[in-house]
């Protein structure tokens, strides 16, 4: 896949990586608010957890930029084959990564509503998940960034860990909740954010199709899925 | 988004192996490619990769330049366009042309599209010639703005309306295929579209031939898209596949606008 940075007209490269660093950027602070909102939800820390969701709105005025740079693009230079599908690809993907900056910010929410205790045995299983799922979403961006098809592939396998690691908290906590009826309504939160970070999982995949769609032109195969979340709610959306 | 199936049923033209020779130059090497009546193909490519040669060569305008030599077969409905028995100007009537620059005879709007139907004896009376003036200008898209002033005379059109004339006096002798060279780049914007939507309306009548350097027009008017550089056909497909995901690597450069 050649490097884009070569068209006759030199101010549409210029376009084109403005684009690339502003989906950069986004992708960056997403991946941060999700690691300082479970670091907000592991230590209590309300400050930070505040912090995640004003910085949300940067990711959304992000987003907005992206999308009104691609729409003037398409408009005024007319791309086609891989330069089509980039503009393309790269309004999916902030939307994608728009709702992986919600989900942080909606761990974020959660923090001050369960500052009774952190004792309960979910918690380290969960900040594992959240590194797995950083790191999707991270390689998922990489791929994009590095037209990288076979790095995409990757993130699209190892995104079964994170639905295992779901599967594994669920339990878990349904367990913990019965053994401690009183810590119900925090294990009730813990779930919600388990769900999100499965979520946030499923849209690193998603980022990531779109990224083999980018370099090759052809869909991935419908990729092997693992068991689907024993909640039997996998698509459901919160906000 | 895959090019499954290239094959055209029935192909009116269908060129194998051919070469064109401007005295020892080559410009044209090994092209084979089929035209059908349903679809219409683009040719595109860089100025001098020989997509207008090759247009040429489909209706033998190339004949009348001397160093010029064609070899390998062209075939319309099955008979080699360059074999002895073949007559020229029967040809030229069958596969018509229109070119870059409209070139109306300095005759009336009527004699334009009559002047076919003339000399190839198509009309037996009067009314019949009218009704053939009437049917080509209409198809052409023509009819209603120059209905009232038929004995006007051509040049004095709009460079739009000449344009849609020249189609007019080329659907007038009834073709089964229609060759345009650049049709429309000396055309504004309005009268492209005009042109465009003509094209889209003829699409089933004659099997159409659009050689274009605008590859916007390219994507609007055909379905199968051929891309032509330094001589050879370099691929051919379907037009959304050529403009989304090209299998070649010269065709991206060249329609992602990387090209030299």
């Amino acid at each position: 896949m050649a490097l884009t940075n070569d068209h006759t007209v030199k101010a549409f490269d210029e376009d084109l990586n403005r684009l690339r660093g502003l989906i950069s950027e986004m992708g960056g602070r997403a991946e941060q608010a999700l690691l300082q909102a479970m670091a907000a939800l592991k230590q209590g820390d309300l400050d930070l957890a505040a912090q995640v969701v004003r910085d949300d709105r940067k990711i959304d005025a992000l987003e907005a930029e992206v999308e009104q740079l691609a729409v003037q693009t398409i408009a005024l230079r007319a791309p086609m084959a891989d330069d089509l599908r980039e503009m393309i690809a790269a309004l999916k993907i902030v939307s994608v990564v728009e709702r992986i900056g919600d989900y942080a910010k909606n761990i974020a929410k959660r923090v001050a509503l369960m500052d009774q205790t952190r004792s309960i045995e979910a918690i380290p299983l969960l900040m594992s998940m959240s590194s797995n799922v950083a790191e999707l979403v991270h390689d998922a961006l990489d791929s994009f960034a590095a037209r990288d098809a076979e790095l995409a592939v990757r993130v699209t396998v190892r995104d079964k860990n994170v639905d295992d690691f779901y599967n594994s908290i669920f339990r878990t906590l349904v367990t913990f909740m019965m053994e401690n009826p009183k810590y119900i309504s925090e294990s009730a939160h813990l779930l919600f954010v388990a769900k999100n970070l499965e979520r946030m999982g499923d849209h690193a995949t998603n980022i990531a199709e779109m990224v083999y769609y980018v370099v090759t032109g052809e869909h991935m195969e419908e990729r092997e899925r693992g068991e689907q979340p024993e909640d039997g709610a996998a698509e459901q959306e919160q906000g | 988004m895959t090019q499954d199936d290239l094959t055209i049923a029935d192909p009116k033209m269908r060129a194998q192996g051919v070469n064109v020779f401007y005295g020892e130059k080559q410009a044209i090497n090994d092209v084979s490619i089929d035209v059908g009546t349903d679809l219409v193909t683009a040719f595109i490519g860089p100025s001098g990769c020989g997509k207008s040669t090759f247009l040429r060569s489909l209706n033998r305008m190339n004949d009348t330049v001397a160093s010029a030599r064609v070899t390998g077969t062209i075939l319309l409905d099955g008979e080699d366009i360059y074999a002895p028995s073949m007559d020229v100007v029967q040809l030229r009537a069958r596969v018509g042309m229109v070119f870059q620059k409209p070139n109306p005879f300095p005759k009336s709007i009527y004699d334009n599209v009559a002047y076919g139907p003339r000399i190839h004896g198509l009309a037996p009376s009067k009314a019949d010639l009218d009704m053939i003036v009437e049917r080509a200008l209409v198809r052409a898209g023509l009819w209603e703005e120059v209905k009232d002033r038929l004995s006007e005379s051509g040049t004095a059109l709009s460079g739009g309306q000449q344009q849609r004339l020249c189609i007019a006096r080329a659907i007038a002798v009834d073709p089964e295929v229609i060759l345009m060279d650049e049709p429309c780049s000396a055309l504004d914007p309005i009268a492209t579209a005009k042109i465009e939507e003509l094209i889209h309306e003829l699409r089933g009548k004659y099997a159409i031939v659009i050689v274009t350097h605008n590859m916007q027009q390219a994507a609007r008017v055909s379905q199968r898209t051929a891309f032509f550089h330094l001589g050879t056909l370099v691929e051919y497909g379907k037009t959304t596949d050529i403009f989304t995901n090209p299998k070649q690597e010269r065709t991206k450069d060249y329609i992602t606008g990387r090209y030299g």
